[in-house]
């Protein structure tokens, strides 16, 4: 049981992104005697090797380029395809984010490979890499596995747990050169609109509004309690529906799926549709004023009351809470 | 313009999923147009009432699909093709689906491929790109608007929340994202004018396949339910008493504050 496991790490806003660590966890799983090596791919991106390294990398890649910065479809498959030829990796794993998602199966596609996307859980049994993941937005779960060739896998954020930092690890890193060329995208204009806050894939912390939280400025005591809480802020269909929010916050089956420790429901009824999106979340806290709401049936902790009249309190609560009271 | 729409049919969102003989059990599920491909059905059309063309809306299933097909139609699609699996194994995967496609759009000129961001219940999002990648074609993934001009697009992309303005050329593919339209309901004329609409239903032979190249490369071994959440407690009291026994029961009981 051996093998070279290449990860692709991800950087965002000059910071690594959480699931970097997490894929390199995952490498780890099903390397056994080999090696797990990390891609840092961007415009200056050296400089996050060591934390790899600290955090289970036995090698980084990096490949950097003016072209790199921002992520697009054809640099980004050049790289990996360039690495790949190069370091014939027995598996390969990807985040499933939104550049993961769009990257992972063209490759697949180019390399005439299966794929595995959106995996919560890796397990090795005998030779064969078997991964979990949902379907059904998480109504249900299959166990698959990549028939032969590369191992191939986009790996779900906040699922795999990253190791420990080991700050005594060392390894080498290496430059990989580049050569890009016929790039069909242009990026004209980013729009920050997360500058700042928690990603909802990865928040820890989830605090949703429905429609019960009644307009866009009910959203700004959520905003606070997620701050306090160091989270995310997320929503319902029927909330960003009624444009309190924006659909990027949504949650559900036509949403993100999200699996917080801890997801607090403010005025959300439990559709099927939003339930699917946020029942595997660890704890689940619902606060609604009708005793009835199908929400209820998968909180752990309910609050049957006016929102507007608990969720001041909470807030207060929970500061006190953090300040170390 | 040859507008072209890659689309699937799905359990209903309302469905409740139940596993048998490990597959989910399919019995008495209602099926729909999987959500996000009814926004890429939508934007075609609008494509279309704008640039002057012609929508093809394209699924690879069995004839049971046929009913979104001609949903499709009834939206205001022009033409329908079935990619026939009748004589595939039982384990297909997006690499044979998305093969299955780019046979069929080798023989087609196409401007654009519009598909959904990801189906509502395999939720791997692969196709589409698998099939821009088969084609060399750029491609666009959740977007959220689609400005085109000529042989020019210009495009916004939801990158988890930040807005990405692009520029690029067609043919493209692109996959669509909540938030780009309000998909219309088919209406009684157009229902009408769907039962007239050519359906074409074209199989491994006529798309020049062989079985054994479309084997999948991934299998399933298992498929299963979540353990079902249990209903917790809800708590007593004036709000104040309700905040203070969640904060005892989140720091001792779940322990995740
Ligand atoms: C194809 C399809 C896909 C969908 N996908 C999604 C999805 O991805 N995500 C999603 O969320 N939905 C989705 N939906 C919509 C879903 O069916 C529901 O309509 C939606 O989730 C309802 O949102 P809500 O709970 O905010 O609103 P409502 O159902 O209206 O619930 C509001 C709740 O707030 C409570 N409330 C009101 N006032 C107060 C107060 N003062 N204090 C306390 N509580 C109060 C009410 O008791 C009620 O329970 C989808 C629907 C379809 C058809």
């Amino acid at each position: 049981m051996s093998k070279n496991v290449l990860v692709l790490a991800e950087a965002k806003d000059g910071e690594l992104r959480n699931v970097s660590f997490e894929v390199v966890a995952a490498g780890k799983k099903i390397a056994g005697e080999g090696s797990v090596k990390a891609l840092l791919v961007g415009e200056s991106v050296a400089s996050f090797s060591e934390q790899l390294i600290q955090q289970g990398a036995d090698e980084v890649l990096v490949a950097e380029h003016s072209d790199l910065k921002t992520y697009t479809t054809d640099a980004y498959k050049q790289v990996l395809l360039q690495v790949i030829e190069s370091e014939s990796p027995d598996a390969l794993l990807i985040p499933h984010t939104s550049s993961g998602k769009d990257l992972a199966p063209r490759l697949a596609a180019k390399l005439s490979s299966g794929l595995v996307s959106d995996v919560v859980d890796i397990e090795e049994v005998g030779e064969e890499v078997i991964f979990t993941r949902p379907i059904y937005s998480g109504k249900a779960f299959e166990k698959k596995s990549v028939s032969s060739g590369l191992v191939f896998a986009t790996v779900r954020p906040n699922n795999i747990p990253a190791l420990e930092v080991d700050s005594s690890r060392s390894g080498e890193t290496k430059d990989v050169s580049v050569d890009l060329k016929d790039l069909r995208t242009v990026i004209k204009d980013i729009v920050k609109k997360t500058s700042g806050k928690v990603d909802l894939a990865e928040a820890k912390v989830i605090v949703a509004g429905g429609r019960g939280v009644k307009s866009a400025d009910g959203f700004k005591p959520l905003e606070e309690l997620a701050d306090i809480l160091g989270g995310a802020v997320g929503a319902s269909r029927g909330a960003c529906d009624a444009e309190y929010c924006d659909y990027s916050l949504q949650i559900g089956q036509t949403g993100k799926v999200v699996t917080p420790e801890l997801y607090i429901a403010v005025g959300i009824s439990g559709a099927i549709q939003h339930l699917a999106g946020m029942s595997n979340s660890k704890v689940i806290v619902a606060i609604n004023k009708d005793e009835e709401a199908p929400i209820f049936d998968v909180a752990d902790y309910g609050l049957v009351g006016d929102l507007f009249d608990i969720l001041p309190i909470l807030t207060e609560e929970f500061k006190k809470v953090k300040a170390g009271a | 313009m040859n507008i072209f729409v890659v689309m699937k049919r799905t359990f209903d969102t309302e469905e409740k999923v139940e596993i048998k003989d490990g597959r989910v059990d399919e019995e008495g599920a209602e099926f729909v147009i999987n959500p996000y491909d009814e926004y890429a059905i939508e934007e075609a059309i609008v494509l279309k009432e704008a640039n002057d063309g012609e929508v093809t809306v394209v699924t690879v299933g069995d004839e049971e699909a046929e009913k979104e097909l001609r949903t499709a139609l009834a939206m205001g699609a022009d033409k329908a093709v079935l990619l026939d699996t009748e004589d595939l194994d039982d384990e297909v995967d997006h690499y044979t689906i998305s093969e299955m496609l780019a046979a069929y759009f080798k023989n087609q000129e196409f401007d654009i491929i519009l598909g959904g961001n990801v189906a509502v219940d395999d939720g791997a999002g692969q196709v589409a790109p698998r099939l821009a990648e088969l084609l060399d074609i750029n491609q666009l993934t959740t977007i959220t608007k689609l400005d085109i001009d000529g042989t020019k697009a210009t495009v916004e992309r939801d990158v988890e929340g930040d807005v990405e303005v692009v520029e690029t050329e067609l043919p493209l593919l692109v996959t669509c994202q909540q938030g780009l339209n309000e998909p219309r309901y088919p209406s009684l004329p157009g229902i009408m004018k769907a039962k007239k609409k050519p359906l074409e239903t074209l199989d491994l032979d006529d798309l020049d396949l062989d079985e054994d190249e479309l084997e999948a490369k991934t299998k399933t071994v298992d498929r299963f339910l979540p353990p079902e959440k249990q209903a917790g407690k809800k708590l007593d009291g004036e709000p104040a008493e309700q905040v203070e026994e969640l904060i005892k029961l989140l720091r001792t009981e779940a322990k995740v504050i």
